[in-house]
């Protein structure tokens, strides 16, 4: 019997929703991780435990852990420190901003200011990856409008030696060696506020994720357009002329099956307010890899749907048909169990919804 | 010993943590430090990197503001206590 859950992180802690595999009725639990900001949810497939990264205003960045489903937790952030000192480079870190998990179980942390760091025990301590937070452009390296943040982690399926991560507003860098070192990934990509030629760092990435079964072919919602690479992050194919009403956006999800189709949710530019286009809302879909996109708007509302979605926010289960949700900064919290053809509110009271989670656990 | 209490808020992520500890030190940081053995963990919740107090905790000895180098007196009251500017 499979049970579904969607993880949601806030800035005042998180939730968890329960629901089985009709995905039609859920119920709520939070707040949890004692109402911490917690900026995104992963579950370990090994062990099933539910990790939550976030930060406090108070004490601090910390990788929550529960083993238990989320009834009780544990915290730490042993070793996730740039180091005792002052000036460039010993910034406090602030919040962890992202969390995912390799092939062969490391925990990978995304952090503010950015930097990575990976834990070999399930987060109950960490190290720095200093070769990313070495490279040569970390000096020119500024943020965008959500911090310095080390936002996107994409491990390579099966091998341990290659992670992608994506930082605000610098770009895409990939490692191959096990993160001793790194090399941008931006080409293509463009950076409409920076003047000149393109630049090999500073574009703004929002959000990137791996096609099904194809580890070398990325789509990628930049501020800047909608993107695909079909050589590990190389190059890039701006996607945005194919149909979609705004090449700004933040999430973006990838099938779990099919290469070739992917979500993204178009936003007005953020001179125009970050919302979906003419206040109507709509999740768009690409079957062919983004070479047209299709609207999802059933079941949402058109009209005075001054609504906008966070780059964590929009996640997918791996039922068939897929599940899809996501969050609005406004705290409503939308499904669809139809790849998107159609939406239901699941619950519209939530905080500012930070990030959302699927999973599917088989009882 | 210094007498050393601690705010809710802090304890709540340290479950089965009293509030009031008798602890031994000669500065706030060594007072932090003799703290993380009774919870551990509970100084990186409070010591940012520098080493220096988080932003928004704030210590007193004695009721009088404090940072890591201030001197705690064998009989001293140090309160830790979350700041308003945290939010």
């Amino acid at each position: 019997m499979s049970q579904v859950q969607l993880l949601v992180g806030t800035p005042k802690g998180a939730f968890i929703l329960d629901g089985d595999r009709d995905r039609r009725d859920w119920s709520l639990r939070g707040p949890l991780c004692e109402g911490w900001p917690i900026h995104d949810l992963i579950v370990e497939p090994e062990s099933g435990a539910i990790l939550a990264g976030g930060g406090s205003p108070w004490y601090g960045p910390a990788v929550w852990r529960s083993e238990d489903d989320g009834r009780t937790w544990t915290h730490s952030s042993e070793g996730l420190s740039y180091g005792d000192g002052e000036g460039d480079g010993v910034a406090p870190i602030t919040t962890v901003w992202s969390l995912a998990t390799g092939p062969d179980g490391t925990l990978y942390a995304g952090v503010e200011p950015a930097g990575l760091f990976r834990s070999a025990d399930g987060g109950r301590t960490w190290s720095h990856v200093e070769g990313l937070t070495n490279h040569p452009s970390r000096p020119t390296w500024g943020p965008g409008a959500g911090g310095l943040i080390l936002h996107t982690i994409v491990p390579h399926p099966t091998d341990a030696q290659r992670v992608w991560v994506g930082i605000s507003a610098v770009g895409v860098f990939e490692t191959r060696d096990g993160g001793a070192t790194w090399e941008t990934r931006n080409r293509g990509v463009r950076a409409d506020f920076i003047p000149g030629p393109e630049p090999e760092t500073g574009q703004c990435v929002h959000k990137f994720a791996m096609a099904a079964g194809q580890p070398e072919t990325l789509y990628q919602q930049n501020h800047c357009g909608q993107y695909r690479s079909t050589d590990g992050g190389l190059t890039w194919t701006d996607l945005s002329r194919n149909g979609v009403p705004s090449q700004f956006g933040f999430p973006l999800v990838t099938h779990p099956r099919d290469p070739e189709t992917f979500w993204v949710i178009p936003l007005t530019q953020p001179e125009e307010g970050r919302f979906m286009p003419e206040a109507s809302a709509a999740v768009w879909r690409s079957r062919d890899a983004g070479q047209t996109f299709t609207r999802g708007d059933a079941g949402l509302p058109q009209e005075d749907a001054y609504l906008s979605v966070l780059r964590e926010a929009m996640a997918r289960d791996t039922l068939d048909p897929v599940g899809i949700a996501f969050g609005t900064k406004t705290g409503q919290l939308w499904h669809s169990a139809d790849e998107g053809d159609s939406w239901r509110l699941v619950t519209g009271n939530l905080p500012e919804i930070w990030a959302v989670e699927a999973v599917v656990r088989e009882s | 010993m210094a007498t050393v209490l601690l705010p809710r808020s802090l304890l709540t992520l340290f479950p089965g943590v009293e509030r009031r500890h008798e602890l031994a030190g000669d500065t706030v940081d060594q007072i932090l430090t003799a703290l993380d053995g009774a919870a551990p963990g509970m100084r990186d919740r409070l010591v940012e990197e520098g080493p220096r107090l988080r932003r928004h905790i704030n210590v007193f000895v004695d009721g009088r503001p404090a940072d890591l180098a201030t001197p705690v007196g064998a009989t001293a009251t140090v309160h830790v206590i979350p700041a308003v500017s945290g939010g």
